[in-house]
């Protein structure tokens, strides 16, 4: 009980000094998993949408790979960028592996099929006949896939919420294809893992904390808008 | 106006839905400031053509034709929805407020501000609701949302206006002063509008023509008194040829009762008018008791008519006789009464009927 105890007092105690160390750390993890949500939000959604309200050959299938990529384990993604970005794999020559940047690509290839299984799904609950409504009231092509979307934000603010949240506590993908550099690659989750395999309790529950108190806030302020959009 | 070529043309309208055909009208045109009901049951095909009038078939479907000018390429046909709106039974309002809602269509136009909200209220005074102007869609009544919707749609001023059924997810008095609401709306700004409706009375009200469609056909189409009154084939009789439809002027009012003129014959029926305004009479034809001659006695029934036969049709268990009063009148008899009166076609019979038995629908004329 000691060791829990006196790791939190150190938690705090590293918490309110603003260590600059884990304040590095923290606003890297911020920056990568934020970059990599914007990153799925905009390749997700699109296709998202354009799979939900178009016809083609193979949708189904097409559709069905989506739901499952919703669940791609995160290893299996830091193993084939890995392979990707690997001295001599095939973009081995960008010569990012083990930077800030390709654990936005993976993250972000984490976050995506969550991203897009869920616009598919919002764009697809919407009535059927909007569609020919937001036509015929003169609508474009394109204003009417934004008018969609800005219809579907409710169900699109989860599918933020849970790819920014699904990657922010992702720790295998960011290890494998960061390599949690210190000070350079190293983020909230790899270093907490680093830091209970020493034995540094105190920091790894300091870490810990943080990143549970990141996870809530942000989706407290998105569920502040959600909601307040729902009582409207 | 003094054009007389209609607004709107088409030619071969076809639409097919896994190999079977469900719409297919070969030529249609639309005349300029008036009201098209397309009436039938329940797929009949009625969406399928204001879909397609709305150019929304996919792939495209027939020639268009408006104001004579062919619609031929992608461009014509999005140039030509701008022209247009629709209605649609439910209201499908946007996730906002009813202001943002109505000037949807203005916005997409990308109109100024200014104008957008001149005429955002200027169309929900037209329909009672201005006083909705901040609230949110998701938070107000059906019959609001569809008074919204309806709105939204003339906001827009649509040189054609499509509706799709737009009353029939409405309880019996919402719907009521919604259409007395719309006509008026309709009337005043003469609107060309194309209403599918499944409701008869509805159909005789707001329209000026009338097309009855079953299986994906117009079987018939013309003034409603005409469509009623002289059904082309058993499916029209049946579904719209139920009633006799008769045009007359009020011409006296009494107590609780008032008389109409029509074609010179007083007829006396029950209902609230006004002294010199038009109204249709629906008799139904087995409200309509036949006699071998007047009834010596005064009997309830005050309108009491002379005619002649001029046809008798075999409906299952009883006859459909059609007389010529001065004024068309059909009734239903048993074969029974028929053998008792022995009646013939050229045969003169007494008709007579309540005036409690008439459905008096008011109609502001175009």
């Amino acid at each position: 009980m000691d060791l829990i105890f006196e790791g939190i007092i150190k938690a705090f105690y590293l918490l309110i000094m603003l260590d600059s160390e884990v304040l590095g750390i923290t606003l890297l993890s911020l920056q990568v998993s934020g970059t990599a949500t914007l990153i799925s939000l905009f390749i997700g959604i699109s296709i998202g949408t354009l799979v939900a309200l178009t016809e083609f050959p193979g949708r189904r299938f097409v559709v069905s790979l989506i739901n499952t990529g919703m669940g791609l384990p995160p290893v299996v993604v830091g193993l084939l960028v890995t392979i990707f970005l690997w001295r001599n794999g095939p973009f081995g020559f960008l010569g990012i592996l083990y930077t800030p940047l390709a654990m936005i690509i993976a993250q972000a290839i984490i976050a995506t099929p969550i991203v897009m299984g869920i616009s598919l799904a919002a764009i697809q609950a919407l009535p059927k006949n909007l569609r020919l409504q937001i036509l015929t009231l003169g609508a474009t092509r394109f204003q009417m896939v934004w008018i969609l979307i800005k219809e579907a934000r409710l169900p699109l603010l989860a599918g933020v919420m849970a790819g920014f949240g699904g990657i922010i506590s992702e720790v295998g993908a960011s290890i494998m294809v960061g390599g949690n550099i210190k000070g350079y690659s190293r983020v909230l989750t790899t270093a907490t893992v680093m830091e209970t395999s020493r034995g540094n309790f105190d920091m790894a529950i300091a870490l810990g904390i943080i990143l549970l108190l990141l996870a809530y806030l942000i989706n407290l302020v998105l569920t502040q808008i959600q909601q307040r959009e729902r009582l409207r | 106006m003094t054009n007389f070529s209609p607004l709107l043309e088409t030619r071969n309208l076809a639409v097919k839905k896994g190999g079977t055909i469900i719409l297919d009208v070969p030529s249609l045109s639309i005349q300029s400031g008036k009201i098209l009901a397309l009436i039938g049951p329940n797929g009949a095909g009625k969406t399928t053509l204001l879909q397609a009038l709305a150019g929304l078939s996919k792939p495209p479907q027939g020639e268009f034709f408006f104001r004579g000018q062919p619609i031929s390429s992608n461009h014509d046909l999005f140039q030509y929805r701008r022209k247009l709106a629709m209605v649609f039974q439910e209201p499908l309002l946007f996730d906002t407020t009813v202001f943002e809602n109505v000037s949807a269509g203005l916005k997409i136009r990308g109109l100024k501000r200014g104008e957008i909200e001149k005429r955002v209220k200027e169309n929900l005074e037209r329909f009672g609701i201005l006083h909705l102007l901040n609230r949110s869609a998701r938070k107000i009544s059906g019959g609001e949302a569809q008074r919204v919707a309806l709105a939204r749609a003339l906001t827009i001023q649509p040189e054609v206006l499509l509706l799709d059924e737009p009353f029939a997810s409405l309880d019996p008095p919402t719907r009521e002063s919604l259409i007395e609401d719309l006509e008026r709306v309709l009337r005043d700004t003469g609107t060309t509008t194309i209403l599918a409706t499944h409701d008869r009375m509805e159909a005789l009200r707001l329209s000026d023509h009338l097309a009855v469609m079953n299986h994906g056909k117009i079987l018939q189409i013309g003034p409603p008194v005409e469509v009623m009154n002289q059904p082309l084939d058993e499916f029209v009789a049946s579904f719209v040829g139920v009633e006799t439809i008769l045009y007359g002027r009020v011409s006296k009012k009494e107590r609780g009762s008032f008389l109409a003129s029509i074609m010179g014959y007083e007829v006396e029926a029950v209902g609230e008018v006004e002294l010199e305004e038009t109204v249709v009479f629906c008799i139904r034809p087995e409200n309509v008791t036949l006699a071998p001659f007047r009834p010596s006695e005064a009997t309830s029934a005050r309108n009491v008519f002379s005619g002649k036969i001029i046809k008798i049709t075999p409906l299952g268990f009883f006859y459909r006789v059609q007389l010529d009063c001065g004024f068309p009148l059909v009734a239903y008899i048993t074969g029974h009464s028929l053998e008792n009166l022995s009646l013939q076609e050229g045969k003169e019979v007494v008709a007579s009927f309540k005036a409690t038995s008439i459905h008096v629908v008011r109609k502001r004329m175009a």
